[in-house]
């Protein structure tokens, strides 16, 4: 029964903007999975299209609709929801994906029917054709837990098949599922609730939409949305329904209704959870720090990047321009032994004997070759910021090793259930600085790349909160290319100079989150989270997920790495740059008390973080000096491709101030840093 | 039976929940299954008020805030 995919993948935004995508299908039946998050609806989508959609464990990570094709059915799969509604970007949707579907396939969690049923319930009173998958049915038996589907279906008014999606039973009567679809049972008191002229033009799926108030689908058919109360009234007389349906329906053998979850309570105990949280982070820092953003990257972006990639991209274009090209020998430390430089006029292939030389000179082990164009244009493009050579190197060298790591181990969290777990720890820290423990999730990513955290700020429930998020991410956490940086230079500087770092940065981290929380007006939503069993992740869903999302953030990031690039190789070869340089000169030397050559460090930084860090390497600093010049990089402005994410996500105003502050803040901190310690 | 808001509710304890906050959070909660006049345990309270509810199979955190503003009654 499987057919060929057609691959489509469906932005939120383009639903969002009701973009008219489920018209643009040809008049082949829609059939939507729908169901609460965890439920293993992406399995069954998996089996019926065979096109893999993302499955989450953590509520609100999910944003995308993927699409197959099953017989003469398009499938769709909807991310995971508690209801049809408008809450959260993610209901919105689905809730339209909803509204358009001709057959519903409603995946529902066996062990956990009190919550799930709520949407069955919904759905049905949409006056939608739904069947019922009960999932799950196997670990049921297992927990001695008998649920009467005959009951159920008898109840509802709609098919009801039992499957286990790990194990594939019961998939052979999906097929069934499909074709045996039909409209439920509706009391007399909701339809009587419904508006006819409504239901008669749109249906009655956007008819009870419009009495439950929810005012988007309102606005959008143009009609008044039920008040709150009348929501309530509507959704307590669900409840109520289905908890007596649940009662009629499930019989639970053991006299302890308790399950007892063990590692999941251990996580959440305040004596074992932060053992657990530190032996995670020790675990995460071993993977991410040293393996992957040391010796992965260091390969990456050393070896292929700048030896393989950049040198014989620069080689290439310097056959047909003007170039000085300087080969440096390096010794054992990487500082340059002797150096050679070779002119070239006209380009290399004008001047062959010379090309010679040089390709000698390049080819021992330890040599390090820059190119100097002569031509803007192709300083531009090929140069030491070139849009062509440096920003290619660290998207796919740098950058992406360490984003792959950083949603690999988000996945493995996510999956095994430790991420909600671990938001509800942290819980308590985030809101005193007016989060809640979902902000945990773009910390955490910005410390891998503050871009992708930025991103990732979306999830969290209101726009006060995703601003003091990106606030933080952006002055105080210093994302991997930072860190690596950091540490070799805090190593060099000693324990004295990184205690004085380490503390001006958590006391600012403390004061930017405290000022913001007190300034900024409206409140922030408490947390409300649905803590999943804790289990062992399945690997290829790890791979997958982790697949589509670095795709995802490599498409929507990528774009603005190469406009930032284009930007500062504006500014460099304009004298921009350079202008710049020499402003912060002064401020630098006088009132951070460092070396002029420091400022063309931070000003590097503006590019990319840790080209701020790196330029100071050179320079002849006391440990206190470095202190000083850490805590200007690190609150300092980000990355310029993480400036563009921040105007693209907070707009531009509030980008800008952010950015202005970050200059303001990290001059102003660096130097009463060093009034006190130089 | 004594009668407190949810973040005062005590680790290990059967509680029924008298009031909801008005509003989105109700319809959430009802959502997720927890309305008014249910009994259900209370699995953890982590310093700082976040609580850790669980009713069935089901577990469910709720911040500091929230559960400031839900009224339940204790078994003692």
């Amino acid at each position: 029964m499987r057919t060929e995919n057609t691959g489509i993948k469906i932005s939120p935004e383009d639903l969002l903007q009701n973009k008219q995508f489920t018209t643009t299908l040809t008049d082949r039946k829609r059939v939507v999975l729908v169901g609460n998050p965890n439920v293993g609806k992406s399995l069954v989508f998996n089996h019926l299209s065979g096109l893999y959609a993302d499955v989450s464990n953590f509520p609100g990570t999910t944003v995308a609709i993927s699409r197959g094709t099953y017989g003469n059915y398009d499938i769709l799969d909807t991310p995971g929801i508690y209801g049809v509604s408008s809450f959260n970007d993610e209901e919105r949707v689905a809730r339209d994906v909803i509204v358009e579907a001709d057959i519903i396939l409603n995946v529902v969690n066996s062990l956990h029917l009190e919550r799930d049923l709520f949407l069955t319930k919904q759905l049905i009173e949409m006056g939608k054709k739904v069947s019922i998958i009960l999932n799950f049915s196997d670990e049921v038996k297992r927990k001695k837990i008998k649920i009467d589907s005959k009951r159920l279906s008898a109840l509802f008014g709609v098919e009801v098949i039992e499957t286990s999606a790990v194990t594939g039973t019961g998939f052979d009567l999906l097929n069934e599922a499909i074709t045996k679809a039909r409209p439920g049972f509706v009391s007399g008191e909701i339809t009587g609730r419904l508006n006819q002229h409504i239901v008669n033009n749109h249906g009655r799926g956007v008819a009870l939409l419009v009495a439950e108030g929810d005012e988007e689908v309102s606005a959008k058919f143009g009609y008044e949305p039920g008040t709150a109360d009348d929501r309530e009234t509507i959704y307590i007389e669900r409840r109520n329904t289905v908890n007596e349906i649940i009662s009629e329906v499930e019989y639970e053998d053991t006299s302890k209704g308790r399950f007892f979850n063990r590692l999941g309570s251990y996580s959440l105990n305040p004596v074992t959870g932060v053992p657990i949280l530190a032996f995670m982070l020790v675990v995460l820092y071993y993977l991410i720090g040293d393996v992957v953003a040391q010796q992965v990257v260091g390969f990456t972006e050393d070896v292929v990047g700048k030896k393989y990639f950049e040198f014989y991209t620069k080689k290439t274009v310097s056959e047909f321009t003007a170039v000085d090209i300087t080969v440096s020998n390096l010794d054992a430390d990487g500082k340059p032994v002797t150096s050679n430089s070779y002119a070239f006029k006209d380009g290399l292939r004008y001047n062959q004997p010379q090309k010679l030389a040089f390709e000698q000179a390049a080819s021992s082990k330890d040599s390090d070759v820059s190119f100097d164009f002569k031509n803007p244009v192709v300083r531009l493009f090929f140069g030491e910021f070139g849009v062509f050579s440096m920003t290619i190197t660290y998207l796919l060298f740098l950058l992406l090793p360490l984003v792959i790591a950083f949603y690999f181990v988000m996945a493995v969290l996510e999956d095994s259930g430790y991420l909600p777990r671990l938001a509800t720890m942290m819980d308590r820290s985030l809101s005193r600085i007016g989060l809640n423990g979902r902000a945990i999730i773009p910390i955490l990513l910005g410390f891998g790349c503050v871009t992708m955290a930025t991103i990732t700020t979306r999830i969290l429930g209101t726009e006060r909160e995703k601003t003091i998020a990106t606030a933080i991410l952006q002055f105080v956490i210093p994302c991997s290319a930072q860190l690596a940086v950091i540490a070799v230079l805090a190593g060099t500087a000693g324990p004295a100079a990184t205690l004085v770092y380490g503390s001006v940065i958590v006391a600012m981290m403390i004061t930017v989150s405290t000022v913001l929380h007190k300034a900024l007006p409206g409140q922030s939503s408490p947390l409300l989270i649905d803590l999943p069993m804790m289990r062992i992740p399945r690997i290829e869903n790890i791979l997958k997920k982790t697949w589509h999302r670095t795709i995802g953030f490599m498409k929507e990031a990528s774009v603005w790495f190469f406009i930032g690039a284009l930007g500062v190789g504006l500014m460099e070869i304009t004298g921009l740059l350079q202008v710049f340089t020499g402003l912060l000169e002064p401020v630098t030397v006088n009132w951070l008390k460092l070396p002029a050559e420091a400022s063309v460090a931070f000003v590097m930084g503006t590019v990319r973080r840790d080209f701020g860090g790196a330029g100071l390497y050179d320079l002849a600093l006391s440990p206190m000096q470095v202190a000083v010049s850490l805590i200007v990089i690190t609150l300092f402005v980000p990355c310029i491709a993480s400036f563009m994410v921040m105007l693209k996500e907070r707009g531009w105003k509030e980008g800008f101030a952010i950015w202005l502050s970050a200059w303001v803040i990290a001059f102003l901190v660096g130097g009463l840093t060093a009034m006190v310690v130089i | 039976m004594e009668k407190r808001t949810l973040d005062n509710a005590r680790k290990g304890k059967y509680i029924t929940i008298l009031a909801l906050p008005q509003g989105l959070m109700k319809v959430q909660l009802i959502r997720l299954g927890i309305s008014e006049g249910d009994k259900i345990f209370c699995l953890e309270r982590l310093p700082g008020g976040t609580v850790v509810i669980q009713k069935n199979r089901q577990e469910i955190a709720l911040g500091h805030e929230l559960a400031r503003q839900i009224l339940i009654s204790e078994e003692l």
